[in-house]
C-alpha cells in the first residue's frame, strides 16, 4: 500500500520533507518510525489523515502520517 | 532598600513615591496590576478618560538572577475590550523598574492642555518632561533619540503614532537588550498611554540590584529551575525554530484558520513555516536564537535579516506571522516581517491589525493575499489616521461594523488569535472565558490538546476542556504575577522539580514561606479580582461566548463546529 509520510523540524535534517512511500499491508505508524531511525523517545506529537494517533495505529492505503518532535510555542 | 509604589499624576503633573500598602505587598506582574487597577478604577468609567489609569509592574522575581524573570506586567481598563486588561511582555523594562525598587508605576489623571510629555523614573524619583521632538515619530526614531539623550542602557517604555491617536489596538512598545522592541501587545494599551499624553518612560536603575533574604537558597533553587527548563525538549525547539514552529503542526491539525477564518488549513503554511524561517534566517546571517531579556535561557526570538542581510525584525512570533500570513492569505515570509517591522514602529498589536485586514479583505477594502496593499494602508493609511487607517487600527470587531461583515472573529472585541475553536476546542473556552476578550496566552491548552504537554485532550472533542482551561487560567494567572515568561510552563507540566523550585525561589527572595497550594489560590483570587471587575463594569456570563458563525459554519478538513452550550461554559466560574 502506499502511504505518505510528512516529517516536521529537525526531523527533517537528512531524511526529506515529504515522501510517498509503499509500505506492507497492516503496517503501524511505529514501524514507519522505526525505519526512518527516528528514536521514539524523540516524537512529541503523531498524526494520521490531521488526528492524533499512537505508535501502534494501523495504516491503510492512502493514509497520511505526520511526525512531529517534542515541540511548543504560543 | 524596600519597594516602593511610584505615582503619577497627569492631570496636576505632581508625583510621588509611596509605601506599600499591606494588601498589595504579596503581588506582582499581573497580580499587583489587576489588583490595583480593582482598587482605584471606577470600572464603569471611560478608558481613555482621566478616570482610568494605566499600571506597570514587574514581576516578583524581575531584577533578580533567576531564569527567564524579565516579564513586565502592565494593566488598565481596555478601551478595545472595556474589560480589565493586563498585557506582558520581555524587554529589559521590568529589571530595570525592580532594581530601581519600582514595584509599581501608576500614572493617573489626564494634562488639561495639549502638550505631549515624557516620564524618567530613577530610584530618587520621577521627572515629568515636556516632549516636542518626538511626537509623531515611530518607536524606532524614539529608542534612538531617547538613548541619545539618556545612556544606551536606558530601559524604554513608549508608544508610536498609533498610540498618540489613541487608536484601540494601539500596543506599547518595550525596548530589548539589543534596541529593538518587544511589545506589551494586546488591548490597546498604548491608547490608554496616549491618552495620558505620555510619549514615553526612560528607566535607569544605575547599579542598584534586587534584594535576596536568603542568596544561597535562591541560588541553589534557580539552578534547579534553570536544570529543568533548559532540559525540557520543548524549550530546546524554541530555540531552534520559535514560536513559529507551530504554523505546520496547527494546520496538519486542521485548526490554523485561513482566509478570514473560512478554513483550516493553508496552502502556503510550508512558505511562512518556523523551518522555513530557520533556514532564510541562518542563509542570510541573520540569528535563529535570540533572548527578548537578559537570563533567558530558552531564547525563542531571533533576527531576521532581509535579502541583502540587513536587520529587518526580531522577535516574529508564531501569531503575528499566522494573522498576517494564513488569515490573510499571505504566503511570503518578506512581506510579512516588513509589515511585522512596520506595525511595531508604529505601535499597534499585530494580532489584532491583522485580523482586521482579514475582516476587510472579506469586506472588499482589499483583496485577499495582496500584501503590498496591506502594507500601503499601514504606512499612508493607519500611520497617519486618515478615515481608513482609523477604521482598521480599531479592531477587526470595529472593521466588521463599517463593511457590514458578519464573519468577524473577536471575542468582548478582541481579535481571536491562531487556533481556530471549532478544531481546538479548549482554546475556545479560554477565548470566551478569558477575563480580556480573546487571548490564547491566558490559558494556552492548546499545549495539551495539540502538543501532548501535560498530558493529552482530545482537540475535537469537548471532554474535558472546561476543566483543562480552568486550571490552565489560574496556574497562567500565578505565573504572570512572578515576572517568569509562560514558556516555562512547558517544563513545569511535565517536570514535577520545575513549579517547587519556582515557590523557593519566591520564599528565598523575600523570606516567606508559600507554598505551591499558595500560588494555586493566588492565581484564583487574581482571576475572581478581573472577573468581579468586568462584571462592575457591566459584563455578564452572556458576553462569554464566541461569534455565532463558530456554531453554524463548520470548518474544513474536520467539518467541526463550536458546539458548546452557554451552560457549559459557565460552568468554567464553578471554583
Amino acid at each position: 500500500m502506499r502511504v505518505q509520510v510528512k516529517l516536521f523540524a529537525f526531523f527533517r535534517e537528512g531524511r526529506f520533507i515529504k515522501e510517498e512511500r509503499e509500505l506492507p499491508e497492516g503496517c503501524t505508524v511505529g514501524e514507519v518510525v522505526d525505519a526512518l531511525h527516528i528514536d521514539r523517545e524523540e516524537v512529541g506529537v503523531l498524526m494520521l489523515n490531521s488526528r492524533h494517533c499512537q505508535f501502534d495505529t494501523n495504516l491503510h492505503g492512502g493514509d497520511i502520517i505526520a511526525i512531529f518532535p517534542v515541540i511548543g510555542g504560543g | 532598600m524596600a519597594d516602593k509604589i511610584f505615582r503619577v499624576n497627569m492631570t496636576d503633573l505632581s508625583t510621588s513615591i509611596e509605601d506599600v500598602p499591606a494588601d498589595w505587598a504579596g503581588h506582582g506582574g499581573r497580580g499587583l496590576t489587576s489588583t490595583i487597577v480593582a482598587a482605584e478604577v471606577p470600572p464603569t468609567c471611560h478608558p481613555l478618560g482621566p478616570n482610568n489609569k494605566l499600571i506597570f509592574a514587574p514581576g516578583l522575581l524581575s531584577g533578580t538572577t533567576a531564569s527567564n524573570s524579565g516579564r513586565i506586567s502592565c494593566g488598565s481598563k481596555s478601551p478595545l475590550t472595556g474589560t480589565i486588561k493586563e498585557s506582558n511582555s520581555g524587554g529589559t523594562s521590568a529589571q530595570r523598574l525592580a532594581r530601581m525598587g519600582c514595584k509599581a508605576l501608576i500614572i493617573e489623571g489626564q494634562p488639561q492642555d495639549d502638550n505631549w510629555y515624557s516620564l524618567s523614573l530613577t530610584s530618587d524619583g520621577i521627572t515629568i518632561s515636556k516632549e516636542e521632538e518626538l511626537v509623531g515619530q515611530g518607536n524606532f526614531a524614539v529608542v534612538e533619540a531617547v538613548e541619545r539623550r539618556f545612556t544606551d542602557k536606558i530601559g524604554i517604555l513608549s508608544i508610536g503614532q498609533t498610540g498618540e491617536m489613541q487608536m484601540s489596538a494601539a500596543n506599547i512598545s518595550v525596548k530589548d537588550p539589543d534596541s529593538h522592541l518587544r511589545s506589551l501587545g494586546r488591548g490597546g494599551l498604548g491608547a490608554v498611554m496616549g491618552s495620558k499624553k505620555i510619549k514615553f518612560i526612560a528607566l535607569d536603575a544605575g547599579d542598584h540590584k534586587v534584594d535576596i533574604a536568603d542568596p544561597d537558597a535562591f541560588k541553589a533553587a534557580n539552578k534547579t529551575f534553570t536544570k529543568a527548563l533548559v532540559d525540557h525538549p520543548v524549550s530546546q525547539a524554541l530555540g531552534t525554530y520559535g514560536t513559529n514552529v507551530l504554523v505546520n503542526i496547527i494546520n496538519e491539525a486542521g485548526g490554523l484558520p485561513t482566509r478570514n477564518f473560512t478554513a483550516g488549513q493553508f496552502d502556503g503554511h510550508e512558505q511562512i513555516s518556523g523551518e522555513t524561517m530557520h533556514d532564510l534566517i541562518v542563509e542570510r546571517g541573520g540569528k535563529p536564537k535570540h533572548g527578548c531579556h537578559q537570563g533567558c535561557v530558552i531564547q525563542c526570538s531571533q533576527i531576521y535579516n532581509d535579502l541583502k542581510g540587513n536587520y529587518k525584525t526580531s522577535g516574529i512570533e508564531y501569531e503575528s506571522i499566522w494573522a498576517m500570513g494564513a488569515d490573510c492569505t499571505v504566503d511570503d515570509l518578506d512581506q510579512i516581517a516588513e509589515m511585522d517591522h512596520i506595525l511595531d514602529d508604529i505601535g499597534i498589536d499585530t494580532i489584532e491589525t491583522a485580523v482586521a485586514f482579514g475582516v476587510a479583505m472579506e469586506g472588499g477594502v482589499l483583496d485577499f493575499g495582496d500584501s503590498k496593499e496591506m502594507i500601503r494602508i499601514m504606512t499612508d493609511e493607519i500611520a497617519k489616521g486618515t478615515p481608513l487607517g482609523r477604521i482598521i487600527g480599531n479592531g477587526a470587531a470595529n472593521v466588521g461594523k463599517t463593511y457590514g461583515v458578519t464573519r468577524v472573529p473577536v471575542v468582548k472585541n478582541q481579535a481571536i488569535p491562531a487556533y481556530d475553536p471549532r478544531a481546538i476546542k479548549g482554546i475556545g473556552i479560554t477565548y470566551a472565558t478569558s477575563t480580556q476578550g480573546a487571548d490564547h496566552t491566558m490559558g494556552y491548552t492548546i499545549a495539551t490538546e495539540i502538543l501532548g504537554v501535560g498530558g493529552s485532550a482530545d482537540p475535537l472533542s469537548k471532554e474535558g476542556q472546561v476543566e483543562l482551561s480552568r486550571n490552565l487560567q489560574i496556574a497562567t494567572a500565578a505565573i504572570d504575577s512572578t515576572g517568569m515568561c509562560l514558556f516555562i510552563a512547558f517544563a513545569a507540566l511535565d517536570n514535577g522539580a520545575c513549579l517547587p523550585a519556582l515557590v523557593d525561589m519566591l520564599n528565598a527572595r523575600f523570606g516567606i514561606s508559600l507554598t505551591a497550594a499558595d500560588v494555586t489560590n493566588l492565581g484564583m483570587s487574581i482571576l475572581k479580582t478581573e472577573h468581579a471587575f468586568n462584571q462592575a463594569a457591566g459584563f455578564t456570563n452572556l458576553d462569554d461566548r464566541l461569534p455565532e458563525f463558530f456554531a453554524t459554519e463548520s470548518i474544513p478538513p474536520h467539518d467541526a463546529i463550536w458546539d458548546f452550550s452557554g451552560e457549559e461554559i459557565d460552568a468554567f466560574w464553578n471554583f
